[in-house]
């Protein structure tokens, strides 16, 4: 299976590495249009600022690429921030995969929040054999409110998206490269679908 | 419901543990990495390596050991230790940490918590504080608590937030190594002054002292080391007892 993580110059992309090397799989680091279109499926990282993210991924013309691609694509994090429409991080225009808006954790929440957070209302193969209320990692300051695209929630002040899907393109909020083993039975669903 | 988590610190150094560790189970008790396997089975939320090697090989056998560790852990882990760069922690988030705590430079360089924050993101970001107190009041001290400053706790734990870290890592040095528990007045006040998470460091000797830091000072997290590695507090029976006193635990 050809396994493409998108380089564009956020994120550590090396835990993402390091988790499917633990499955048992190895993936190639890419920013190449060709061999991201070739692959089978394509998992899309980020950590750090919306707004210079978006920047990167445009100068790499990876911002007409991604919205095309037809295999599986997992966005993590910032990733699947990125999928949305608009992000209130830096007032950034998204891709718009997801026609959702990506807010601000409202006052009264620590920012970022930072930590392991239980998911609920479970949908789609990519959590199979993952328990309701599974605990996770997440570490972020905005969020995707609940839409008709969840397929998983968490709470923080209100419940929000915490795993969204549309046709062929998944994102998680949550880190799955660092959530202990049911993290990993994600990455591995992923790989499956 | 975000959980309140449970950090074990490793100190290292030239790539191995130091400051007693006692798994009588493991044959080899040095290696970081088979320690942090370890804890990361016994439902530990996140690991602190603290590197305290002071040679100049140091980056080199830091660097494979964090690649070492990323490869064999799935939780989240922080780095910690003479780093006073943005290439140190940018070599240091590709070797595979996910975090980095910063100290004596923060103080020193303040306007590097800004360009850490701004390249990496503030979610990477830690920055760690020790201060004890003098006449009464808590003042920040530098290079592992040796060298005392003027500085305010409270005013430059606020400053660190406001200048982008993404949370706190606070030694009370007046409570560490003491085992009677944690300095849970200043934990309150800090934590009721900045928005950003605050790790409890410093005093941890048994199963009530963390009961008491959650309740008292409603922190974030909290870190210990030997009792840990002595295996005077376990893991598991630790966040039992949490749970039974209704603070939220990762099982």
């Amino acid at each position: 299976m050809r396994i493409v993580i998108i380089d564009y110059g956020a994120g550590n992309v090396q835990s993402v590495m390091f988790a499917l090397k633990r499955l048992g799989f190895k993936a190639k680091l890419s920013s190449n249009e060709e061999e991201i279109r070739r692959a089978d499926k394509v998992i899309f990282p980020g950590v750090g600022h919306a707004k210079s993210a978006m920047c990167q991924l445009m100068e790499q013309r990876l911002d007409l690429l991604i919205p095309q691609l037809k295999q599986p694509v997992l966005g993590v994090c910032l990733g699947m921030q990125l999928m949305c429409n608009f992000s209130e991080e830096g007032e950034t225009k998204c891709l718009g995969i997801f026609d959702l808006d990506v807010l601000k954790f409202k006052e009264g929440n620590k920012i970022p929040k930072i930590g392991w957070n239980n998911i609920s209302d479970l949908k789609t193969p990519l959590f199979n054999k993952v328990e309701e209320g599974e605990f996770m990692y997440f570490v972020h300051s905005y969020y995707v409110p609940l839409a008709k695209e969840t397929i998983a929630q968490a709470d923080y002040g209100g419940c929000y998206s915490s795993a969204i899907n549309k046709n062929n393109f998944y994102g998680c909020q949550f880190h799955p490269e660092k959530s202990g083993d049911a993290g990993e039975q994600i990455l591995k669903n992923f790989l499956e679908l | 419901m975000l959980t309140k988590r449970i950090i074990p610190c490793l100190d290292i150094k030239n790539g191995r543990t130091v400051k007693g560790v006692n798994f009588v189970d493991l044959i080899d008790a040095g290696d970081p990495v088979e320690l942090a396997k370890i804890y990361s089975k016994e439902g530990a939320d996140e690991l602190v390596f603290l590197d305290i090697t002071a040679t100049e090989e140091k980056r080199k056998t830091l660097l494979e050991l964090v690649s070492r560790v990323g490869e064999s852990i799935n939780i989240p882990f922080t780095v910690g230790g003479g780093i006073s760069s943005v290439e140190d922690v940018d070599l240091l988030l590709k070797a595979g940490a996910d975090k980095v705590s910063i100290n004596s430079a923060a103080v020193k360089n303040p306007d590097l918590i800004n360009r850490l924050a701004d390249k990496f993101g503030s979610q990477c970001i830690a920055v760690a504080i020790d201060a004890k107190q003098i006449d009464g009041e808590w003042k920040v001290h530098l290079v592992g608590g040796k060298v005392p400053t003027e500085i305010d706790l409270f005013k430059w734990a606020k400053e660190v937030g406001r200048r982008g870290a993404g949370e706190i890592l606070f030694t009370s040095m007046d409570n560490d190594g003491t085992k009677s528990g944690f300095a849970n007045d200043a934990l309150a006040k800090m934590n009721s002054l900045v928005n950003i998470p605050i790790i409890a460091s410093g005093g941890a000797g048994n199963i009530l002292h963390f009961v008491d830091c959650f309740e008292k000072s409603n922190v974030d997290a909290a870190l210990a080391a030997s009792i840990f590695h002595f295996k005077e507090v376990e893991i598991k029976e630790l966040k039992q007892e949490l749970s039974r006193k209704n603070i939220a635990v990762r099982f």
